[in-house]
C-alpha cells in the first residue's frame, strides 16, 4: 500500500506524448481540475515521452536515456502528476527497476516516489469532492492494465465516477481484461491484438452506455480506432475531460 | 482434428490459424472462464491469499537459493532409500537413460502418468524408435495421444476439445465405443481401455511435483488414480523431473500443495497425493521392485545462473497464468509450439530452446500483468518477459552470462527506429518539431498504416499539441490586464 503525502501547493503535470499529440484538450482539462483543487500546476515545456515504447520492446539502454532526460526536468520536490496509468507505472515502477544498482539509484527512487497518476492523486492526496452538475447519463470505463495492476488506479478512477450522482457507472464483461494495445504488441502481433480489441469493444458496447471514459490514452487510441472502424457512435474520452464537464468547469 | 504445431518459430502463423477457428476459440474461452471462476472461489479471502502466496514464494526462493546442495542431498537420501538417481544434462541424455533402463528389463511397453517433462524430451517419440510403446494414462493425455496430438495445457492437456470432440475421437479410435457426450460415460470408456494396460506394462513412468531433499521422497499430485497405478503396478517405476522441483523440507510441501491445487483447478486438495519413498520392501505386497529418478537440466541451470531469471524456476506448474492470459485464451496452447505454453512457457522456453527459436514468443504479450497477478509463487512474469526481450535485442554484457540465442532478435531497422525515438524523446526541439508536423499533417494522414488499420482507423493527431495549447494559454493569461 502506498502512503500518500499531504496536499502540496504546487505540482508538475506530465502530459504524456499521446495526450500531447492526440488529445491535448484532455491535458488542459486535467490541469484545470488540479487548479480547481487550489494547486499551482507547472507544465515543463521540455517534457516529451516517458520512454515506455523502448522499454517494453527490450531497448532498456535507450529507455534509460530517455528516462534520465525526463527526470532531469523536474528539479523541485513537487509531485509529478501523470495523465496516463501506464506512463505512471513506467515512471513510478519501471524507472526504479531500470536504474537498480546504478550510482544514481537513490536519486531515481526519490523521483519515482513523487510520481502519481492523475486519479490516484485527486482521490488520495487532494481528497477531491465532485459536485455533479450534469444530466442523468450512463458511462462505462476502461482502465489500462498497467494502471490497474501496477498503480491500483482502477479503484480511484471508479471512486471519482461514483462521486457523480447523476452518472450511472456500468460494468462491462471481462472488465479487467486487456484491450490488446500493449504498445508495440498491437503492431508485432496484429492478429491477436485485433481479437482482443474486438472483444473489448463488443463488451463495452454491450453495456449500451452513453459514454466511454478512460484515463489512459494508449488504450483509447486502440479502442477508439476500433470503434470508429466498426462505425460505432461510441467514442472514448479522457476521464479528466469528462469529470471537468460534469462539474461545470467547461 | 489434430492441431499440428511446427514449433515456436511459426508462432505467428499458428496463432493466426487458431484465431480463425471459432470452435477452438469458444472451447478455450469457455474453459478459461470456468477455471478463472474456480480459482476465484478457492481464494475467497484476499488476505489469506496474499499470505499464502508470500509464503509459497518464500519457500521456493529459499529452496532455489540452495539448489545445488539440495539436489545433492536429494540424491543422497533417495539413494539411501533405494531409489536410483540419474542426471541428465539434456533431452538426449534423459532418453538414453530411460532407454537403457528399459532395455535392461527387455521392456516393450511403458505406461505413463502425466509428465510434462516427458513431453519436453519427446519420450514417446524416442522410445517408439526403439520399439518401446508408451501409453498415456492421464485421461486428457490419453485423448490427445489417440489424436496423435500434443497437450495444449499443462494441467488439462485436452482442454482444447469439448465433449462432442472427445466423443468423435473415441468413435474414431476405439472399436466398441457407443457414441455419447455423457462425460461420465466417456471417462468410464477411457478407464476401461486403460485397465489392462496398467497390468501389462513393463514400466510405469511419472513426473514429480515435489522432490523432498530432507527425506528423499517424491510427491505426485493427481486426481485420477492413474498416477498411483503407474507407480505401483509395473515392476519398474521411472520418475522424471526438472531439477528445479526439489524442496528442502517435507514441511515445505503442504503450503505449496495448497496453492497448487487452488490455483490450478480451484480444489482444496486433489483426490490423490502420492508420496514415494522407496521401491517395494521385503514383505510388502505391492509397489515396484525398482524406482529410478531422472533429474533433467535442459536449460534450467541457465535460468539459475542469473538471480533475477532464477525466479522463473519458482514455478510449480499450476497453469493459472495460462488460464488468465488474454493471449493464451484466444490462441490456445498449440499456437505457441512449445511444451509449456502461455506465460510460463514464454519465460521458460527461451532457456530450454534458446532465444533464436522463441524470440516471437517473448513479444507475444501485451504485458498486461494478468499472469503475475495470479501466480501463486509470485513470479513477476511481465518483468521476466521484458528482460528476455532485452536479451533478444542486445549482445551479452561482459559481466552477465550470455543466454542461448542472445541478440538473435536484433534488427538493424528497428534499432535505427529506436535511435530516432531516443533522439526525439531526449531533445525537446526535435520532439516538438516532430509532433508539430504531425499535427499539421493531420489531414494528410494515410488511411492505412500497416497492420494497425486492419481493424482500426488510423489515429488522427489533434490540430495543436498540448505544448502549443499551453503556450497559448500562458499568453492569454499574461495578456490579461
Ligand atoms: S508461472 Fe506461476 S501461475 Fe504460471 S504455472 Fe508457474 S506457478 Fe503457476
Amino acid at each position: 500500500m502506498r502512503i500518500y503525502p499531504a496536499k502540496p501547493h504546487t505540482v508538475y503535470c506530465y502530459g504524456t506524448c499521446l495526450v500531447d499529440m492526440f488529445d491535448p484538450e484532455a491535458g488542459l482539462d486535467a490541469i484545470h481540475l488540479l487548479e480547481l483543487q487550489g494547486l499551482k500546476v507547472i507544465f515543463i515545456e521540455k517534457q516529451t515521452c516517458c520512454g515506455q515504447p523502448a522499454y517494453s520492446s527490450g531497448y532498456t539502454n535507450e529507455a534509460k536515456r530517455v528516462a534520465a532526460s525526463q527526470m532531469a526536468l523536474f528539479t523541485e520536490p513537487w509531485p509529478v502528476i501523470v495523465l496516463s496509468g501506464s506512463c505512471g507505472g513506467m515512471m513510478h515502477h519501471h524507472y526504479r527497476r531500470m536504474f537498480q544498482g546504478d550510482n544514481i539509484q537513490s536519486h531515481v527512487e526519490q523521483f519515482c516516489d513523487r510520481v502519481f497518476e492523475l486519479t490516484e492523486f485527486l482521490v488520495n492526496v487532494c481528497r477531491i469532492k465532485l459536485e455533479d452538475k450534469g444530466d442523468l447519463t450512463s458511462v462505462v470505463m476502461h482502465t489500462s492494465c498497467a494502471a490497474r495492476r501496477e498503480m491500483n488506479v482502477h479503484v480511484t478512477a471508479t471512486q471519482l465516477l461514483n462521486q457523480l450522482c447523476n452518472v450511472a457507472l456500468q460494468e462491462h464483461a471481462y472488465e479487467s481484461e486487456c484491450c490488446g494495445f500493449g504498445g508495440t504488441f498491437a503492431v508485432r502481433h496484429p492478429a491477436i491484438s485485433q481479437a482482443m480489441v474486438e472483444d473489448k469493444t463488443h463488451h463495452l458496447l454491450e453495456t449500451k452506455s452513453v459514454a466511454l471514459v478512460s484515463a489512459d490514452w494508449g488504450c483509447l487510441l486502440n479502442i477508439n480506432g476500433a470503434l470508429e472502424y466498426q462505425g460505432q457512435s461510441m467514442k472514448g474520452r479522457h476521464l479528466a475531460s469528462f469529470l471537468l464537464e460534469r462539474i461545470g468547469g467547461k | 482434428m489434430s492441431h499440428s504445431s511446427a514449433g515456436p518459430e511459426h508462432f505467428h502463423a499458428q496463432a493466426r490459424s487458431a484465431l480463425g477457428d471459432p470452435q477452438l476459440r469458444q472451447n478455450f474461452r469457455g474453459a478459461m472462464d470456468y477455471l478463472q471462476d474456480k480459482r476465484k472461489s478457492a481464494f475467497f479471502d484476499p488476505v489469506e491469499e496474499a499470505q499464502l502466496r508470500d509464503l509459497s514464494a518464500a519457500i521456493r526462493q529459499r529452496c532455489l537459493s540452495k539448489l545445488p546442495q539440495l539436489l545433492e542431498q536429494l540424491e543422497a537420501n533417495c539413494t539411501r532409500n533405494g531409489i536410483e538417481v540419474h542426471w541428465a544434462e539434456n533431452d538426449k541424455e534423459a532418453n538414453d537413460i530411460i532407454a537403457s533402463i528399459a532395455q535392461r528389463h527387455n521392456a516393450k511397453s511403458i505406461v505413463k502418468g502425466k509428465s510434462m517433462v516427458s513431453e519436453e524430451i519427446e519420450l514417446n517419440h524416442e522410445m517408439a524408435k526403439l520399439g518401446i510403446e508408451c501409453l498415456e494414462s492421464d485421461m486428457g493425455e490419453y485423448i490427445v495421444q489417440l489424436d496423435g496430438d500434443k497437450p495444449s495445457h499443462i494441467i488439462m492437456p485436452a482442454i482444447h476439445k469439448n465433449k462432442q470432440e472427445v466423443s468423435d475421437t473415441f468413435a474414431l479410435h476405439l472399436d466398441d465405443f457407443e457414441p455419447t457426450v455423457d462425460v461420465d460415460e466417456l471417462i468410464q470408456t477411457g478407464r476401461s481401455h486403460l485397465r489392462q494396460k496398467f497390468h501389462d506394462a513393463d514400466i510405469g513412468l511419472s513426473g514429480v511435483n515435489f522432490a523432498v531433499a530432507e527425506t528423499g521422497t517424491l510427491c505426485l499430485v493427481e486426481n485420477e488414480g492413474n498416477g498411483r497405478m503407474c507407480t505401483t503396478v509395473p515392476k519398474v517405476h521411472i520418475a522424471i523431473t526438472g531439477i528445479e522441483k526439489v524442496v528442502e523440507f517435507l514441511a515445505d510441501v503442504p503450503p505449496l500443495f495448497n496453492v497448487l491445487t487452488r490455483s490450478a483447478t480451484g480444489q482444496a486438495v486433489t483426490t490423490y497425493f502420492n508420496m514415494i519413498s522407496s521401491p517395494r520392501k521385503n514383505g510388502e505386497l505391492d509397489g515396484p521392485l525398482e524406482v529410478h529418478l531422472v533429474l533433467l537440466d535442459n536449460g534450467r541451470s541457465q535460468a539459475y545462473q542469473d538471480e533475477e531469471m532464477r525466479k522463473t524456476l519458482q514455478c510449480i506448474r499450476c497453469g493459472a497464468c495460462m488460464n488468465h492470459c488474454p493471449v493464451y485464451t484466444r490462441v490456445g496452447g498449440h499456437a505457441y509450439g512449445t511444451v509449456y505454453p502461455g506465460p510460463i512457457g514464454q519465460i521458460i522456453s527461451p532457456h530450454i530452446m534458446g532465444l533464436e527459436k522463441t524470440k516471437d514468443l517473448v513479444t507475444a504479450s501485451s504485458l498486461c500483468g494478468a499472469c503475475g497477478e495470479v501466480c501463486p509463487v509470485r513470479i513477476p512474469i511481465p518483468e521476466m518477459l521484458q528482460r528476455l526481450r532485452t536479451h533478444a535485442k542486445n549482445p551479452p554484457k561482459a559481466d552477465i552470462m550470455p543466454l542461448k540465442g542472445q541478440a538473435s532478435g536484433a534488427s538493424t531497422l528497428e534499432s535505427w527506429v529506436m535511435k530516432g525515438f531516443v533522439l526525439a524523446a531526449t531533445s525537446p526541439k526535435i520532439y516538438h518539431s516532430a509532433t508539430w508536423s504531425l499535427s499539421k499533417l493531420n489531414a494528410f494522414m494515410p488511411n492505412h498504416i500497416g497492420p494497425w488499420t486492419q481493424c482500426r482507423t488510423s489515429p488522427k493527431p489533434a490540430d495543436k499539441t498540448l505544448h502549443q495549447l499551453i503556450k497559448i494559454r500562458h499568453k492569454k493569461k499574461s495578456d490579461k490586464p
